[in-house]
């Protein structure tokens, strides 16, 4: 009977559920790496911090790899959640005259389908702004002249727009000093963050991984089974105060912190 | 008390259906959701009109067929009854109230508020049962069960299969349902045998039948008249994904 092969798992009501679990928590897992290392941009140092881990993100072979695989993993998970929202707007071809949804269940967990539709446009924007652009757009490069004996950043200078170089990073050693030739995200993401309703457009944004995450992280460990008494109340905190607060907080705070401190 | 009735009427499953106002007069609190129903219908055989359709039968809470849809919840205002055991003293003189069927693709409208759970059965038919005969009641003890596992056995053997999770919903998915009636039998020792081929066989059915994933909203929990948990749910996933891979 081939409706009882494994593979046909993924088809079934449960499978579908399990692939938007397995894709969402690998997601989640992201978002901490991507966050933790967002933090760089706070660094009062001019972005260099930030621009060598940019370049290490896009060169390291295995950071590659592990890159390709999230792409995907987004991929399956907006296209699988899309395709659930409408199969499941299907399964009631005549809606309630009256519905009183929030008496018996929370606002972000029946609005998944809309919530993750933003965060879908957001991520094609913000994959448009810094990763494209880093990539195949006109990153300007910055020249940083480093002090060997303290350690301290003495001067950033801007390339200019013409500057092109054939990889994205060059360091030398010239006397006391350490000179770094680095593409400038950084500066990139200072420009952007200093428009407004950029800044609007991704703090309304990080409200909707909120909510999201809100529902999403505790919703991924019920999907695969493990529900237990024990450790829901772990879930339930750490999808709410990692998930829910302080990631979608930190990641807001980014674009606040450099519209003003322009 | 005075009550304002806008019920769903529907001539059957063909016609498309549309709302109708009553306005029931002298209503006492002590009466159930159902017997103002039943005044209503009266009424309505004396004015020569069709009494509107319903489905009763114990009048207790524990055969599952009373299935209306109260105000925007399934079984009313009140947690863990059913439409039957709902009372008018929840309501007050003069309020209106919006009733409506199960609204679900696999519980199509039969008549009214009167809706087809037969999709129910089938899944119940495609494995929701011990296949061996079991004879008589064995003496006590003579299979040993933990009572956490017999507690949560029957906890989950409480559906009475109304289908008020289907109707509350937004997804129309029966998965509380169909986890407790896996789980009453997983979690004790009848049960082993056909596990694997049960929760296949069960899940299959109910998605033939045209009801929507589950997406863990926890609706279904809150308004099940038996307060069945959503930790079944759990472990229907736990029970497919492990037949799926064991098979």
């Amino acid at each position: 009977m081939s409706s009882n092969n494994f593979l046909s798992l993924f088809s079934s009501s449960i499978g579908k559920k399990v692939i938007m679990a397995v894709t969402g928590l690998f997601i989640c897992l992201f978002l901490v790496v991507h966050v933790a290392g967002n933090f760089q941009l706070f660094k009062a140092d001019s972005g260099l911090a930030f621009n060598k881990y940019a370049v290490l993100m896009t060169t390291n072979p295995f950071i590659k790899t592990i890159s390709y695989i999230l792409y995907l993993t987004i991929i399956i998970h907006a296209i699988r959640g899309l395709m659930i929202e409408f199969e499941n707007r299907k399964a009631r071809p005549v809606r309630y005259a009256k519905y009183d949804g929030n008496a018996n269940s929370k606002w972000a967990s029946r609005n998944m389908g809309i919530l993750g539709t933003i965060l879908l446009v957001f991520i094609v924007v913000h994959m448009h702004d810094f990763w494209y652009n880093y990539k195949f757009g006109h990153t300007p490069y910055t020249l940083y002249k480093t002090e060997l004996a303290t350690g301290k950043m003495t001067e950033a200078k801007d390339m200019g727009p013409d500057f092109k170089m054939g990889s994205k990073m060059e360091e030398m050693l010239a006397g006391d000093y350490k000179y770094v030739i680095v593409k400038d995200l950084y500066k990139e993401v200072k420009e952007e963050f200093k428009q407004l309703w950029w800044v609007l457009f991704y703090v309304v944004c990080m409200g909707a991984v909120s909510f999201h995450l809100y529902h999403g992280f505790r919703s991924g460990f019920q999907s695969l089974g493990l529900n237990n008494r024990r450790y829901n109340n772990i879930f339930q905190s750490i999808g709410t105060w990692i998930f829910a607060i302080i990631i979608p907080a930190s990641f807001a705070a980014m674009p606040l912190y450099f519209y003003f401190n322009q | 008390m005075n009550i304002t009735l806008k019920v769903w009427r529907q001539k059957n499953s063909k016609e498309r259906g549309r709302f109708e106002t009553y306005h029931v007069k002298d209503v006492s609190a002590d009466m159930s959701f159902l017997e103002m129903f039943d005044v209503l219908n009266e009424d309505l055989i004396t004015e020569g009109k069709e009494p509107i359709a319903f489905d009763h039968d114990c009048r207790e809470g524990i055969c599952g067929m009373c299935s209306m849809y109260i105000n925007g919840r399934p079984h009313g205002p009140l947690q863990g009854v059913t439409t039957c055991q709902l009372h008018m003293r929840s309501f007050k003189d003069g309020d209106t109230i919006v009733v409506e069927p199960w609204r679900a693709a696999a519980f199509p409208v039969i008549k009214d508020l009167a809706v087809d759970r037969s999709s129910f059965d089938r899944i119940m038919a495609a494995g929701g049962f011990v296949s061996v005969n079991t004879g008589n009641a064995q003496d006590a003890n003579s299979i040993l069960i933990p009572k956490t596992d017999a507690d949560l056995a029957f906890e989950s053997a409480a559906c009475i299969g109304c289908g008020a999770c289907v109707a509350a919903c937004k997804n129309s998915s029966a998965m509380l349902f169909v986890s407790a009636k896996v789980s009453q039998l997983a979690l004790l020792p009848q049960g082993q045998v056909e596990r694997h081929e049960r929760v296949i066989s069960m899940v299959n059915q109910m998605d033939e039948e045209g009801f929507g994933s589950c997406t863990n909203t926890g609706a279904c929990e809150a308004e099940c008249p038996k307060n069945i948990s959503v930790e079944n749910i759990a472990r229907l996933n736990r029970e497919y994904l492990s037949a799926k891979i064991a098979k």
